[in-house]
């Protein structure tokens, strides 16, 4: 805690409220308003989570900034917060990304103008609080809220089939997530009721026990990241998504999965994640090759966007599940470096659809004539998905197939296809789109990106080149914690 | 002289950036001023470099920290011995001519800036590639020069053929890399580090340690990583069967072809397993490989090199032959032999790349040689370059070309390991095949009738200077470069930056026969090599500008064998039915069976439509009827009375 000041309440509280007040401007008639508040809030939002990065000890094993208050005290249930080398670059990524979902939405979002930035204002605090929740019924509170906002962003701004997507997002997302309570309430009874996750860490369980929670945990978590084979919500929901939705759904709410299985399964069923890693890697590398051909034939961008988003995410799995620093670490930063990644490729692909209104890859060709900045940006974001060196995408993929090759020779061989595979389906889809001649009268009357969309695009290249450049200090603030969780994995439970 | 080392690649980069962010404000002149100036000073700080390499002074050390992950730090730095300081001199001074070509050659285009742009990214990241202390960087450098190979293949991007060619050839290297990333992995497994010094003092440890990919058979670790990155170098250096991407990357501006695809970025393989000597020295499973795959990349572009009737087609199925020597070289642990034709290539294929451009512009891009015939007289200093770069090319005694083919052949035929019998005849046979499609091209090009329309003839004239000057300055170590033989390849020149184990050193027993370069070039005489280069010009004079409708019958008697050269083997038209077919039609399968109908439809919205159906089902009961709920009453209360009545 930072001389005594309860910055993780902040970071949690200050979006949310800055969201109703967004909320509070009421009719589109005070549509700008509504804007500059969410754009202010959200650069609010980015500028107190910085101190969350420059006071934290990347020495220090124990949680940081811990916020302790009783809630229900009846059930022993606490506001208990605090933050890791896990989660605290999560919450930084999430508030970095916020001003950028609000800027994406200025000129498209026409119609009800407060809810849609209020939304993701709200979404915004919930993430964080979702990262830095300490008490399980916290965290699950957070965790189901944070389905809300995004149940509304699909169903209202939404494209046609949007009602579809938006119900397919919530009942899957949220059947996965209520055996979690479960195991909640489970584990309550077992460590004679305490909700802290921190006591669950510490909980002797037995092996059947631990092997249903770990289940339990595994339909939340797996849903959210998505692994395979509950995947098929998220080209759906990213389809009909607004391009800020899809932005935040695949930056942001995509790594709560990944966050869960590093906060819940690994640490508190240690021994059921060692006894299921074989199946859990073998998901992660279903989700690699075979999601990686998938994304091949597909006609429809966000669509191709969004299953590649799930074969990036098969090396977040992968990573946990090898069980050692470089799978752990490496899996940490294709989840910081995605977050990114996605982020700027659904925002190109948004750029093309507010202009010509389809997602369909044969309406666009010869881009590039029309938009030559643009397709400079589009060329980095897409070699960065390809995982080019240089680039975020890279890093990431690398310590993960290092980390494989320790485990087993063909994890690694099977993991490195993404070398082929994502290389083939982003460029297939660059060369459609972007390269030829003008390919169509629609395509002829393209302009080339604005100021606000240069400047969206030109942030989030200087964070892909950066990382890919220099992940030194991304990775710094994460070594102590993930050794200690490795060393905590190691340690039998039974 | 650790700023100079920043200085070499840094000064291409900042070229870069400022013609590609800032070109469109500073326009055409003051970008290619600023990226050839920077460039220069790349040139100047290799050579001050490289002196002082020769001095003595090896350096070895690391920049800044990359990552530490897993108790391993990986950094980024620079080794500069003789073997880098070698190929920076040679990559800044061809990165140079090509440079100063281009404004020749991209004159007027719309992307010029973009142009400069680029080819300074790419002397950046050559750089990075040959100046790197350890395995990281290099990969770093390895894909770097692949995304701007990428870039100027595509460079003209309205061009359906330039577009399709640049993704295979991303494509395919990446199928490369997918096999050095592995080994690079199995590196850092074995070793512990991926720093160069590191891992290869650790080299002679590793030796016998086995390795068990599939249960039952077991492999040495060494051999499984060579070959590992040998399969990276075989994707970047065009050796079969993944050669197929190099003769579609001629779509790209001819400047590039003899940059990249031609003197420097395709040489990255050969640099990379010279550079690896430690570790390839330790298995001789892996050189076996490599003389195999070189071997038959020789001989088998060769022939089709014959049957090309694109100038630029032409020279590039040389490059893939020429490839496949150095390759052979690599195998028969003659590394030094490899480097020293890896320059002497550089400079002779540049030139015939430079070159053929030339005559292209003076064609109007038309680069069908059987439209062309007689550009001698109106082209003398481009013909006259390009006959020197032949010349070298067909390994006439006293050309570059002619040392380093000739120690090749002969290292070939002293190495004992199983394979050499095999390369040491495909290498052979080469050199007839080498000599007549390079004097085809050349007399088909320069000689005889002129065949092109009367149009093209008027306006027929040499090149400005900026695109001979640069012909003219290569062609001088196109002759020359051959006479460094002495102290390149057969002294200590490479001292330890290269490691030969004594009972590979085929090297070592071609020193003590060597005499100095006019010994050599006497010894040739009385050899098979030069007669059989001499036999390939006699036949292409004879072909091609004697008896010019033999070629005609030989094709029309010999129908299979040319339609089987023509269509360079059918390996295209196999790849792209097997892997681009047989990947989209498995994509497809997956797609439509695996995520709609299995996944989605029978799991989700089956699991939905139970739940539909089960509502349906329950909601018969209600239905808001009064009488209906009355009578359901009336049915329990019956059944409970029953049931009690009978119970007791």
């Amino acid at each position: 805690m930072l001389f005594g000041f309860p910055l993780l309440s902040l970071i949690i509280w200050l979006p949310i409220m800055v969201g109703v007040a967004v909320f509070a401007t009421g009719g589109d008639r005070n549509a700008q308003l509504a804007r500059w508040i969410a754009f202010v809030g959200s650069i609010l939002g980015f500028l107190v989570a910085i101190p969350l990065y420059t006071g934290f000890d990347s020495t220090a094993s124990a949680m940081q900034f811990v916020e302790h208050r009783a809630w229900i005290e009846r059930f022993n249930i606490n506001y208990h917060l605090g933050v890791d080398g896990i989660s605290m670059p999560l919450i930084l990524l999430n508030c970095f990304i916020t001003p950028l979902v609000v800027i994406a939405g200025w000129k498209v979002i026409q119609e009800r103008v407060s809810q849609y930035m209020g939304a993701f204002l709200v979404m915004s605090g919930i993430v964080n609080g979702v990262f830095s929740s300490l008490d399980a019924i916290l965290f699950y509170v957070f965790w189901e809220a944070s389905l809300i906002p995004m149940f509304l962003i699909i169903g209202i701004w939404g494209g046609p089939n949007r009602v579809y997507a938006a119900i397919k997002f919530f009942l899957y997302t949220l059947l996965g997530s209520l055996l979690m309570l479960v195991a909640f309430i489970y584990l309550y009874q077992t460590s004679g009721g305490s909700f802290s996750i921190e006591d669950y860490h510490q909980l002797p369980i037995a092996f059947t026990p631990q092997i249903l929670i770990f289940i339990a945990f595994l339909l939340a978590f797996a849903v959210k990241v998505p692994m395979w084979p509950v995947h098929t919500w998220l080209p759906d929901a990213h389809v009909e998504a607004p391009t800020g939705g899809s932005v935040l759904l695949a930056a942001i709410l995509l790594k709560l999965g990944g966050y869960g299985f590093l906060r819940f399964s690994m640490p508190i069923t240690p021994d059921a994640s060692e006894y299921l890693a074989g199946m859990m890697i073998a998901l992660s590398l279903i989700a690699v090759v075979y999601i990686g051909l998938i994304a091949l034939m597909q006609v429809d961008m966000k669509k191709l966007i969004a299953y590649s988003s799930v074969a990036h995410m098969g090396f977040v799995t992968l990573g946990f599940f090898l069980f050692n620093a470089y799978g752990v670490e490496g899996a940490m930063v294709q989840m910081i470096s995605h977050g990114f990644i996605s982020a700027a490729m659904f925002l190109c692909v948004g750029i093309l659809y507010d202009r010509l209104h389809s997602r369909q890859i044969a309406d666009y060709g010869g881009v590039v004539n029309k938009m030559p900045v643009f397709a400079a940006f589009f060329m980095l974001f897409a070699m960065a998905n390809a995982g080019l060196p240089g680039t975020s995408g890279f890093v990431g993929e690398f310590m993960v197939i290092m980390g494989a090759v320790k485990v087993n020779f063909w994890y690694a061989f099977l993991a490195a296809t993404t070398l082929i595979f994502g290389a083939a389906y982003t460029l297939w889809m660059y060369k459609r789109v972007i390269f030829g001649e003008v390919a169509s009268p629609a395509v002829e009357a393209l302009e080339d990106i604005s100021r606000r969309e240069f400047a969206l695009l030109a942030i989030l290249a200087i964070a892909v080149l950066w990382i890919g450049v220099y992940p030194y200090p991304i990775t710094e603030v994460m070594h102590t914690t993930v050794d200690n969780l490795l060393i905590h994995v190691s340690q039998s439970k039974l | 002289m650790q700023t100079l080392y920043l200085l070499v690649p840094l000064a291409p980069l900042l070229g870069a950036l400022i013609a590609g962010l800032f070109g469109r404000y500073i326009g055409t002149t003051w970008s290619h001023r600023v990226t050839i100036s920077l460039v220069f000073v790349s040139l100047i700080a290799s050579i001050i470099i490289f002196m002082d390499v020769l001095d003595g002074n090896v350096f070895n050390g690391s920049v800044y920290t990359w990552l530490v992950t897993g108790g391993t730090t990986f950094e980024i730095g620079f080794l500069i011995d003789q073997l880098s300081a070698t190929m920076m001199v040679v990559v800044s001074l061809v990165s140079l001519m090509v440079h100063i070509y281009t404004i020749g050659y991209m004159k007027g285009d719309p992307g010029y800036q973009r142009f400069f742009s680029y080819i300074s990214l790419f002397t950046f990241s050559m750089m990075m590639l040959v100046m790197a202390n350890n395995f990281l960087q290099l990969f770093f450098g390895w894909e770097a020069v692949g995304l701007v190979s990428y870039l100027l293949i595509g460079f003209w991007y309205k061009r359906p053929t330039a577009i399709y060619a640049n993704m295979k050839a991303f494509l395919v290297n990446r199928v490369g890399d997918f096999g050095f990333l592995l080994g690079i992995a199995l590196v850092l497994m074995y070793f512990g580090s991926l720093d160069y010094a590191t891992v290869f003092t650790q080299a002679s440890g590793m030796a016998s340690e086995t390795i068990e990919l599939i249960p039952g058979m077991t492999w040495l670790v060494i051999t499984v990583i060579c070959i590992l990155l040998f399969v990276g170098a075989m994707g970047k250096s065009a050796q079969f069967p993944l050669h197929v991407w190099l003769p579609d990357s001629m779509e790209g501006p001819t400047p590039i072809s003899a940059l990249i695809h031609a003197a420097t970025m395709v040489t990255a393989g050969i640099f990379m397993v010279a550079r690896m000597s430690p570790l390839f020295e330790l298995s001789d499973t892996a050189l076996s490989v490599i003389l195999v795959i070189g071997g038959i990349t020789t001989l088998s572009m060769a022939l089709v090199a014959v049957v090309q009737n694109d100038i630029k087609r032409v020279v590039a199925y040389s490059t893939l032959s020429q490839l496949g020597y150095m390759t052979v070289a690599l195998g028969a642990s003659a590394y030094s032999a490899a480097i020293f034709h890896l320059m002497t290539h550089a400079f002779f294929k540049a030139v015939l790349f430079l070159g053929a451009g030339s005559v292209i512009i003076a064609m109007h891009h038309e680069q069908n040689m059987q439209k062309m015939g007689g550009l001698k007289k109106y082209m003398p200093i481009t013909y006259w370059t390009m006959f020197i770069a032949a010349v070298a090319s067909a390994g006439v005694p006293g050309f570059s070309g002619f040392f380093s083919k000739d120690a090749i052949i002969e290292a070939v035929g002293f190495a004992n390991i199983p394979g050499a019998g095999f390369a040491y005849y495909c290498v052979l046979i080469t050199v007839f095949v080498t000599a007549l499609y390079t004097f085809r091209l050349i007399f088909m090009t320069f000689h005889g009738k002129p065949r092109m329309d009367a149009h093209t003839k008027e306006h027929l004239h040499e090149s400005p200077w900026v695109v001979t000057l640069p012909l003219v300055l290569l062609a001088i170590p196109t002759i020359g470069a051959g006479w460094f033989i002495g102290p390149m390849v057969f002294g200590d020149y490479f001292g330890s930056a290269i490691h030969v184990l004594p009972q590979h050193d085929a090297i070592e027993k071609l020193g003590a026969e060597f005499t100095g370069v006019f010994g050599m070039m006497v010894h040739a005489l009385s050899t098979a090599p030069f007669w059989l280069s001499v036999a390939g010009i006699f036949t292409a004079w004879y072909l091609y500008t004697v008896k010019t409708d033999i070629p005609g019958k030989i094709k029309s008697r010999c129908g299979p064998i040319y339609t089987l050269l023509d269509r360079k083997y059918y390996i295209d038209e196999f790849y792209s039915w097997l892997f681009a077919g047989g990947t989209r039609a498995l994509g497809t399968v997956l797609w439509k069976y695996g995520d709609i109908k299995l996944i989605d439809g029978f799991f989700v919205n089956g699991a939905a439509r139970v739940v539909a159906w089960t509502a349906m089902l329950v909601r018969r009961f209600q239905t808001g009827y009064i009488y209906h709920y009355a009578f359901t009453m009336i049915v329990g209360v019956v059944a409970i009375l029953t049931l009690w009545l009978y119970q007791f």
